[in-house]
Protein backbone atom coordinates (compact mmCIF):
# COMPACT_ATOMS: atom_id res chain seq x y z
CA UNK A 1 0.00 0.00 0.00
CA UNK A 2 1.07 3.56 -0.20
CA UNK A 3 2.77 5.27 2.57
CA UNK A 4 3.72 8.63 0.66
CA UNK A 5 5.65 10.30 3.49
CA UNK A 6 9.10 9.56 3.66
CA UNK A 7 10.85 8.88 6.10
CA UNK A 8 14.40 9.58 5.56
CA UNK A 9 13.35 13.39 4.24
CA UNK A 10 12.40 13.88 8.04
CA UNK A 11 15.55 12.34 9.50
CA UNK A 12 18.28 14.43 10.58
CA UNK A 13 21.44 13.99 9.52
CA UNK A 14 24.55 13.16 11.35
CA UNK A 15 25.88 16.45 11.23
CA UNK A 16 22.70 18.47 11.93
CA UNK A 17 22.21 16.61 15.12
CA UNK A 18 26.01 17.82 16.20
CA UNK A 19 24.77 21.24 15.44
CA UNK A 20 22.28 21.40 18.11
CA UNK A 21 24.47 19.60 20.39
CA UNK A 22 26.57 22.47 20.20
CA UNK A 23 24.63 24.35 21.72
CA UNK A 24 24.23 22.79 24.68
CA UNK A 25 26.24 24.23 27.74
CA UNK A 26 29.49 23.23 29.17
CA UNK A 27 31.67 24.71 31.47
CA UNK A 28 35.43 25.74 30.57
CA UNK A 29 38.46 27.03 32.53
CA UNK A 30 39.61 30.23 30.25
CA UNK A 31 43.17 31.00 30.32
CA UNK A 32 42.89 34.57 28.67
CA UNK A 33 41.09 37.93 28.98
CA UNK A 34 38.34 38.53 27.37
CA UNK A 35 34.97 40.91 27.57
CA UNK A 36 31.73 39.07 27.61
CA UNK A 37 30.62 38.33 24.51
CA UNK A 38 27.34 39.13 23.18
CA UNK A 39 26.05 36.80 20.67
CA UNK A 40 22.59 36.36 18.63
CA UNK A 41 23.01 33.03 20.77
CA UNK A 42 23.07 34.70 23.91
CA UNK A 43 25.48 36.48 26.47
CA UNK A 44 28.88 34.85 27.04
CA UNK A 45 31.62 35.39 29.77
CA UNK A 46 33.60 38.17 30.95
CA UNK A 47 36.48 35.23 30.73
CA UNK A 48 39.25 35.45 33.40
CA UNK A 49 41.92 33.52 33.54
CA UNK A 50 41.38 30.28 35.97
CA UNK A 51 37.48 31.54 36.64
CA UNK A 52 35.18 28.62 35.29
CA UNK A 53 32.20 29.63 32.65
CA UNK A 54 29.72 28.51 30.61
CA UNK A 55 29.43 28.63 27.26
CA UNK A 56 27.77 26.52 24.41
CA UNK A 57 29.99 23.55 23.52
CA UNK A 58 30.70 25.18 19.49
CA UNK A 59 32.21 28.04 21.60
CA UNK A 60 34.49 25.90 23.85
CA UNK A 61 35.80 24.03 21.02
CA UNK A 62 36.54 26.93 19.39
CA UNK A 63 38.82 28.20 22.18
CA UNK A 64 40.47 24.80 22.94
CA UNK A 65 41.97 24.48 19.31
CA UNK A 66 43.06 27.87 19.73
CA UNK A 67 44.73 27.19 22.97
CA UNK A 68 42.59 29.23 24.99
CA UNK A 69 41.01 27.37 27.70
CA UNK A 70 40.32 23.97 28.64
CA UNK A 71 36.89 22.31 29.02
CA UNK A 72 35.47 20.42 32.45
CA UNK A 73 34.25 16.95 31.37
CA UNK A 74 30.66 17.41 32.29
CA UNK A 75 29.43 15.70 35.34
CA UNK A 76 27.60 12.48 34.09
CA UNK A 77 30.73 11.80 31.92
CA UNK A 78 32.85 10.22 34.97
CA UNK A 79 33.96 6.40 35.38
CA UNK A 80 31.68 6.02 38.08
CA UNK A 81 28.76 7.91 36.75
CA UNK A 82 29.21 5.72 33.76
CA UNK A 83 30.01 2.43 35.25
CA UNK A 84 26.77 3.04 36.93
CA UNK A 85 24.76 3.85 34.21
CA UNK A 86 26.12 0.86 32.13
CA UNK A 87 25.31 -1.20 35.06
CA UNK A 88 21.49 -0.30 35.49
CA UNK A 89 21.61 -0.15 31.32
CA UNK A 90 22.26 -3.61 31.54
CA UNK A 91 19.80 -4.80 34.39
CA UNK A 92 16.85 -3.16 33.49
CA UNK A 93 14.67 -2.99 30.51
CA UNK A 94 14.26 0.74 30.59
CA UNK A 95 16.76 3.59 29.31
CA UNK A 96 18.80 5.42 31.63
CA UNK A 97 18.56 9.03 31.16
CA UNK A 98 21.04 10.79 29.55
CA UNK A 99 21.62 13.99 28.49
CA UNK A 100 19.74 14.17 25.14
CA UNK A 101 23.09 14.26 22.61
CA UNK A 102 25.19 12.28 25.08
CA UNK A 103 26.47 10.41 22.17
CA UNK A 104 27.28 13.76 20.18
CA UNK A 105 28.80 15.40 23.33
CA UNK A 106 31.06 12.70 23.89
CA UNK A 107 32.04 12.51 20.70
CA UNK A 108 32.98 16.12 20.41
CA UNK A 109 34.92 16.00 23.43
CA UNK A 110 36.90 13.19 22.55
CA UNK A 111 37.63 14.83 19.56
CA UNK A 112 38.59 18.24 20.95
CA UNK A 113 39.61 17.71 23.97
CA UNK A 114 40.84 14.17 24.78
CA UNK A 115 43.48 15.51 27.52
CA UNK A 116 40.68 17.46 29.40
CA UNK A 117 39.17 13.87 30.06
CA UNK A 118 39.99 12.11 33.13
CA UNK A 119 40.64 9.16 32.18
CA UNK A 120 39.54 9.30 28.83
CA UNK A 121 40.27 5.69 27.30
CA UNK A 122 38.13 4.42 30.37
CA UNK A 123 35.58 7.21 29.83
CA UNK A 124 35.24 6.21 26.02
CA UNK A 125 35.18 2.95 26.16
CA UNK A 126 32.49 3.12 28.93
CA UNK A 127 30.14 5.19 26.59
CA UNK A 128 30.77 3.18 24.07
CA UNK A 129 29.37 0.29 25.69
CA UNK A 130 26.45 2.26 26.92
CA UNK A 131 25.58 3.25 23.22
CA UNK A 132 26.09 -0.81 22.30
CA UNK A 133 24.40 -1.59 25.23
CA UNK A 134 21.11 0.72 24.05
CA UNK A 135 21.31 0.17 20.65
CA UNK A 136 21.00 -3.86 20.81
CA UNK A 137 18.08 -2.68 23.79
CA UNK A 138 16.61 -0.83 20.36
CA UNK A 139 17.09 -3.06 18.46
CA UNK A 140 15.76 -6.53 20.30
CA UNK A 141 12.98 -5.07 22.11
CA UNK A 142 11.30 -2.23 20.54
CA UNK A 143 7.96 -3.19 22.73
CA UNK A 144 9.79 -2.44 26.04
CA UNK A 145 10.20 1.20 24.86
CA UNK A 146 6.33 1.49 25.32
CA UNK A 147 3.99 -1.34 25.78
CA UNK A 148 1.32 1.61 25.27
CA UNK A 149 -1.11 1.60 22.43
CA UNK A 150 0.49 1.69 19.34
CA UNK A 151 -1.10 5.00 17.98
CA UNK A 152 1.22 6.11 20.63
CA UNK A 153 4.74 5.52 21.29
CA UNK A 154 6.21 6.90 24.33
CA UNK A 155 10.50 6.47 23.50
CA UNK A 156 11.43 7.64 27.37
CA UNK A 157 14.78 8.88 27.67
CA UNK A 158 15.62 7.76 24.19
CA UNK A 159 18.82 10.05 22.93
CA UNK A 160 18.26 12.45 19.88
CA UNK A 161 20.39 9.85 17.89
CA UNK A 162 18.95 7.03 18.92
CA UNK A 163 15.83 8.32 18.15
CA UNK A 164 16.66 9.40 14.98
CA UNK A 165 17.67 6.30 14.08
CA UNK A 166 14.80 4.52 14.80
CA UNK A 167 12.21 7.41 13.49
CA UNK A 168 12.15 5.47 10.14
CA UNK A 169 10.96 2.27 11.26
CA UNK A 170 8.55 3.18 14.12
CA UNK A 171 6.93 5.91 12.07
CA UNK A 172 6.59 3.41 9.48
CA UNK A 173 5.92 0.91 11.86
CA UNK A 174 2.63 2.83 13.59
CA UNK A 175 1.57 3.85 10.60
CA UNK A 176 0.92 0.05 9.28
CA UNK A 177 -0.36 -0.87 12.30
CA UNK A 178 -2.87 2.29 12.16
CA UNK A 179 -3.59 1.11 9.11
CA UNK A 180 -4.14 -1.81 9.84
CA UNK A 181 -6.26 -1.27 12.65
CA UNK A 182 -8.63 0.46 10.81
CA UNK A 183 -11.50 -0.98 9.26
CA UNK A 184 -11.82 1.80 6.08
CA UNK A 185 -8.55 0.45 5.18
CA UNK A 186 -10.34 -2.79 4.00
CA UNK A 187 -13.19 -1.73 2.82
CA UNK A 188 -10.97 0.59 0.75
CA UNK A 189 -8.64 -1.70 -0.76
CA UNK A 190 -11.20 -3.81 -1.62
CA UNK A 191 -12.74 -1.54 -3.86
CA UNK A 192 -9.50 -0.08 -5.22
CA UNK A 193 -8.45 -3.91 -6.37
CA UNK A 194 -11.51 -4.15 -9.19
CA UNK A 195 -10.39 -1.63 -11.21
CA UNK A 196 -6.85 -2.06 -11.68
CA UNK A 197 -5.57 0.60 -13.38
CA UNK A 198 -7.25 2.89 -10.19
CA UNK A 199 -4.10 1.07 -8.18
CA UNK A 200 -1.41 2.39 -10.53
CA UNK A 201 -2.49 5.86 -10.71
CA UNK A 202 -0.96 8.23 -8.45
CA UNK A 203 -1.57 6.20 -4.96
CA UNK A 204 -1.61 9.24 -3.19
CA UNK A 205 -5.36 10.28 -4.97
CA UNK A 206 -6.66 6.67 -4.62
CA UNK A 207 -5.84 6.31 -0.92
CA UNK A 208 -7.32 10.18 0.12
CA UNK A 209 -9.45 9.75 3.22
CA UNK A 210 -9.30 12.32 4.76
CA UNK A 211 -10.57 13.23 8.44
CA UNK A 212 -11.32 9.53 9.51
CA UNK A 213 -7.92 8.51 11.38
CA UNK A 214 -8.98 6.14 13.82
CA UNK A 215 -7.12 6.38 16.81
CA UNK A 216 -9.86 4.95 19.00
CA UNK A 217 -8.78 1.55 17.18
CA UNK A 218 -6.65 0.22 19.73
CA UNK A 219 -4.38 -2.56 18.09
CA UNK A 220 -1.91 -3.92 20.63
CA UNK A 221 1.87 -4.23 19.56
CA UNK A 222 2.20 -7.54 20.83
CA UNK A 223 -0.78 -9.16 19.07
CA UNK A 224 1.23 -8.03 15.51
CA UNK A 225 4.72 -10.03 16.65
CA UNK A 226 5.13 -10.94 13.06
CA UNK A 227 5.39 -7.35 11.85
CA UNK A 228 7.61 -6.69 15.23
CA UNK A 229 9.92 -9.39 14.50
CA UNK A 230 10.24 -8.01 10.70
CA UNK A 231 11.65 -4.66 12.39
CA UNK A 232 13.45 -5.76 14.57
CA UNK A 233 15.16 -7.44 12.03
CA UNK A 234 15.33 -4.89 10.00
CA UNK A 235 16.67 -2.07 12.90
CA UNK A 236 19.01 -4.90 13.79
CA UNK A 237 20.50 -4.55 10.79
CA UNK A 238 20.69 -0.82 10.84
CA UNK A 239 22.12 -0.17 13.93
CA UNK A 240 25.00 -3.23 13.45
CA UNK A 241 25.52 -1.13 9.78
CA UNK B 1 -8.66 19.66 21.00
CA UNK B 2 -8.23 19.58 24.83
CA UNK B 3 -4.45 20.59 26.26
CA UNK B 4 -5.63 19.37 29.26
CA UNK B 5 -2.22 21.68 30.74
CA UNK B 6 -4.81 23.18 33.13
CA UNK B 7 -5.00 27.13 33.66
CA UNK B 8 -1.64 27.77 34.56
CA UNK B 9 -0.31 27.84 31.00
CA UNK B 10 -0.84 31.07 30.44
CA UNK B 11 1.63 32.37 32.75
CA UNK B 12 3.71 29.49 32.04
CA UNK B 13 3.93 30.63 28.92
CA UNK B 14 4.09 34.29 29.10
CA UNK B 15 7.05 33.27 31.41
CA UNK B 16 9.09 30.61 28.59
CA UNK B 17 8.06 33.31 25.86
CA UNK B 18 9.86 36.18 27.67
CA UNK B 19 13.25 33.45 28.54
CA UNK B 20 13.07 32.37 25.33
CA UNK B 21 15.47 34.03 23.02
CA UNK B 22 15.20 34.15 19.64
CA UNK B 23 17.76 32.27 18.44
CA UNK B 24 16.23 29.35 20.57
CA UNK B 25 12.75 29.73 18.64
CA UNK B 26 14.39 29.74 15.35
CA UNK B 27 16.57 26.63 16.14
CA UNK B 28 12.40 24.98 17.04
CA UNK B 29 11.20 26.47 13.89
CA UNK B 30 13.83 24.94 11.67
CA UNK B 31 13.40 21.56 13.55
CA UNK B 32 9.73 21.70 13.17
CA UNK B 33 9.57 22.39 9.84
CA UNK B 34 12.54 20.14 9.22
CA UNK B 35 10.13 17.18 10.45
CA UNK B 36 6.26 18.21 9.79
CA UNK B 37 4.47 16.28 7.21
CA UNK B 38 3.63 19.42 5.33
CA UNK B 39 4.61 22.97 5.14
CA UNK B 40 4.15 24.69 8.59
CA UNK B 41 2.66 28.54 8.92
CA UNK B 42 5.90 30.74 7.56
CA UNK B 43 7.20 32.80 10.82
CA UNK B 44 7.05 36.52 9.60
CA UNK B 45 8.28 38.21 13.18
CA UNK B 46 10.70 35.84 13.69
CA UNK B 47 12.67 35.98 10.40
CA UNK B 48 12.26 39.29 10.24
CA UNK B 49 13.67 40.32 13.58
CA UNK B 50 16.62 37.32 12.59
CA UNK B 51 17.83 39.17 9.31
CA UNK B 52 17.91 42.32 11.73
CA UNK B 53 20.05 41.09 13.92
CA UNK B 54 22.29 38.99 11.49
CA UNK B 55 22.64 42.44 9.53
CA UNK B 56 23.61 44.42 12.86
CA UNK B 57 25.56 41.56 13.93
CA UNK B 58 27.51 41.75 10.45
CA UNK B 59 27.88 45.46 10.31
CA UNK B 60 29.48 45.07 13.83
CA UNK B 61 32.24 41.97 12.67
CA UNK B 62 33.09 44.35 9.79
CA UNK B 63 33.77 47.24 11.98
CA UNK B 64 35.93 45.34 14.56
CA UNK B 65 37.77 43.38 12.18
CA UNK B 66 38.58 47.21 10.88
CA UNK B 67 38.85 48.83 13.93
CA UNK B 68 42.05 46.31 15.54
CA UNK B 69 39.43 44.49 17.42
CA UNK B 70 40.91 41.34 18.96
CA UNK B 71 41.03 39.02 15.69
CA UNK B 72 39.99 36.19 18.39
CA UNK B 73 37.06 37.93 19.25
CA UNK B 74 36.10 38.85 16.04
CA UNK B 75 36.43 35.25 14.67
CA UNK B 76 34.35 33.70 17.80
CA UNK B 77 31.50 36.54 17.10
CA UNK B 78 31.71 35.40 13.10
CA UNK B 79 31.21 31.87 14.28
CA UNK B 80 27.88 32.53 15.74
CA UNK B 81 26.85 35.03 12.52
CA UNK B 82 27.60 31.71 10.47
CA UNK B 83 25.60 29.46 12.82
CA UNK B 84 22.73 32.10 12.53
CA UNK B 85 22.69 32.46 9.32
CA UNK B 86 23.19 28.42 8.97
CA UNK B 87 19.67 28.45 10.84
CA UNK B 88 18.18 30.58 8.78
CA UNK B 89 18.94 29.65 5.53
CA UNK B 90 18.16 25.99 6.11
CA UNK B 91 15.00 27.32 7.66
CA UNK B 92 14.27 29.15 4.29
CA UNK B 93 15.28 26.12 2.21
CA UNK B 94 13.58 23.54 3.77
CA UNK B 95 10.16 25.50 2.90
CA UNK B 96 11.31 26.20 -0.47
CA UNK B 97 11.85 22.14 -0.88
CA UNK B 98 8.19 21.45 0.12
CA UNK B 99 6.54 23.92 -1.83
CA UNK B 100 8.31 22.99 -5.12
CA UNK B 101 7.23 19.47 -4.30
CA UNK B 102 3.53 19.78 -3.95
CA UNK B 103 3.82 23.02 -5.92
CA UNK B 104 0.13 22.44 -8.00
CA UNK B 105 -1.66 21.62 -3.93
CA UNK B 106 -0.49 24.81 -2.70
CA UNK B 107 -1.62 26.73 -5.14
CA UNK B 108 -4.98 25.44 -5.49
CA UNK B 109 -5.50 25.18 -1.24
CA UNK B 110 -6.48 28.59 0.12
CA UNK B 111 -5.41 27.28 3.85
CA UNK B 112 -2.16 26.30 3.07
CA UNK B 113 -1.38 28.83 0.18
CA UNK B 114 -1.49 31.56 3.41
CA UNK B 115 1.11 29.94 5.46
CA UNK B 116 3.95 31.33 2.51
CA UNK B 117 5.32 34.94 3.00
CA UNK B 118 5.07 36.98 0.16
CA UNK B 119 8.29 35.28 -1.58
CA UNK B 120 7.31 32.18 -1.31
CA UNK B 121 3.21 32.39 -2.69
CA UNK B 122 5.97 34.84 -5.67
CA UNK B 123 8.54 31.27 -6.33
CA UNK B 124 4.94 29.27 -5.91
CA UNK B 125 3.26 31.04 -8.45
CA UNK B 126 6.84 30.94 -10.86
CA UNK B 127 7.01 27.38 -9.75
CA UNK B 128 3.65 25.91 -10.37
CA UNK B 129 3.61 27.89 -13.93
CA UNK B 130 7.11 26.61 -15.34
CA UNK B 131 5.90 23.02 -14.49
CA UNK B 132 2.85 22.97 -15.74
CA UNK B 133 4.53 24.85 -18.87
CA UNK B 134 7.13 22.15 -19.14
CA UNK B 135 4.39 19.05 -18.88
CA UNK B 136 2.21 20.71 -21.23
CA UNK B 137 5.13 20.79 -23.81
CA UNK B 138 6.04 17.24 -23.09
CA UNK B 139 3.78 15.15 -22.61
CA UNK B 140 0.57 16.79 -22.19
CA UNK B 141 -0.20 18.70 -25.51
CA UNK B 142 0.63 15.25 -27.20
CA UNK B 143 -2.23 13.57 -25.62
CA UNK B 144 -5.81 13.51 -26.36
CA UNK B 145 -8.01 15.86 -25.67
CA UNK B 146 -9.34 15.09 -22.31
CA UNK B 147 -6.15 14.00 -21.28
CA UNK B 148 -4.59 17.04 -21.23
CA UNK B 149 -5.25 18.98 -17.62
CA UNK B 150 -2.17 18.91 -15.35
CA UNK B 151 -4.61 18.53 -12.80
CA UNK B 152 -6.97 15.82 -13.26
CA UNK B 153 -6.52 12.59 -14.75
CA UNK B 154 -9.05 12.34 -17.44
CA UNK B 155 -12.05 14.96 -18.32
CA UNK B 156 -14.47 12.46 -16.74
CA UNK B 157 -12.65 13.31 -13.24
CA UNK B 158 -15.18 15.54 -11.31
CA UNK B 159 -12.17 17.36 -9.35
CA UNK B 160 -8.36 17.81 -9.27
CA UNK B 161 -7.55 13.87 -8.57
CA UNK B 162 -3.99 14.17 -9.90
CA UNK B 163 -2.38 16.70 -7.40
CA UNK B 164 -0.04 15.50 -5.27
CA UNK B 165 -0.32 15.87 -1.68
CA UNK B 166 1.64 15.09 1.35
CA UNK B 167 0.37 12.54 3.40
CA UNK B 168 -0.51 13.62 7.31
CA UNK B 169 -1.54 10.21 8.43
CA UNK B 170 2.25 9.99 9.30
CA UNK B 171 3.29 9.75 12.57
CA UNK B 172 6.17 12.09 14.19
CA UNK B 173 8.83 12.29 17.01
CA UNK B 174 8.03 15.33 19.60
CA UNK B 175 8.50 16.45 22.66
CA UNK B 176 7.05 18.73 25.04
CA UNK B 177 8.73 21.22 26.90
CA UNK B 178 6.96 20.93 29.79
CA UNK B 179 3.94 18.55 31.57
CA UNK B 180 0.88 18.63 29.10
CA UNK B 181 -1.14 16.17 31.11
CA UNK B 182 -3.56 13.56 29.37
CA UNK B 183 -3.51 14.61 25.65
CA UNK B 184 -6.96 13.49 24.01
CA UNK B 185 -5.02 12.21 20.47
CA UNK B 186 -8.30 12.25 18.79
CA UNK B 187 -12.02 12.56 19.15
CA UNK B 188 -12.34 9.02 19.63
CA UNK B 189 -13.38 8.69 23.42
CA UNK B 190 -10.16 6.41 23.86
CA UNK B 191 -7.73 6.67 26.61
CA UNK B 192 -5.83 9.98 26.00
CA UNK B 193 -1.63 9.65 26.46
CA UNK B 194 -0.07 11.34 29.28
CA UNK B 195 2.51 13.70 27.58
CA UNK B 196 5.22 14.24 30.22
CA UNK B 197 7.91 17.25 29.90
CA UNK B 198 10.89 15.92 28.15
CA UNK B 199 10.15 13.23 27.20
CA UNK B 200 10.16 11.93 23.86
CA UNK B 201 6.73 10.04 21.90
CA UNK B 202 5.84 8.73 18.38
CA UNK B 203 2.56 10.23 17.88
CA UNK B 204 0.41 10.93 14.76
CA UNK B 205 0.80 14.12 13.39
CA UNK B 206 -2.59 15.15 12.92
CA UNK B 207 -3.32 15.10 16.31
CA UNK B 208 -0.56 17.16 17.38
CA UNK B 209 -0.59 19.65 15.16
CA UNK B 210 -2.31 22.14 16.96
CA UNK B 211 0.10 21.77 19.97
CA UNK B 212 2.79 22.12 17.15
CA UNK B 213 1.61 24.94 16.21
CA UNK B 214 0.76 26.61 19.27
CA UNK B 215 4.37 25.80 20.46
CA UNK B 216 3.55 23.55 22.76
CA UNK B 217 5.50 21.04 21.54
CA UNK B 218 8.18 20.47 19.50
CA UNK B 219 9.15 17.98 16.59
CA UNK B 220 12.30 16.67 17.20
Amino acid sequence: MSSASEPHASAFSAAELEFLAEDELIEIVPNLRMDPLNFISGDFGPFRPQIATQVPLWLAVALKKRGKCTIRAPEWMSIDKLSQVLESERDSEKFQPLPFHYVEISRLLFDHAREDIPDIYMVRSLVEDIKDVRFHKIGTGLEIISKERTYALRLKNLSAMEANIVRPFVTRALETLYKLGSSEMIQESDTNRQPPQAMNRGPRTTSRKDGDLILGNIFDINSSSELLLMLRKIIDKDVRN
Amino acid sequence: MDSGAGESSAADDYESLMSTTDAELLKSAWRNEKAALEILKFNEDLVHRSRQQIQLMEEMVDESSQNGVDPLTVSLYQMDLDRTMFLLRSYLRIRLQKIEKYVFHVLKTPEIWARLSKQEQKFANRCGEDLKHHLEQSVLSKLPDQYQSHLRQSGASEDDDMVPEPQLDGYVVCRSKKYLGAFQLDDGGEEPVNIEADDLYALPYKSIKPLVESGQIDLV
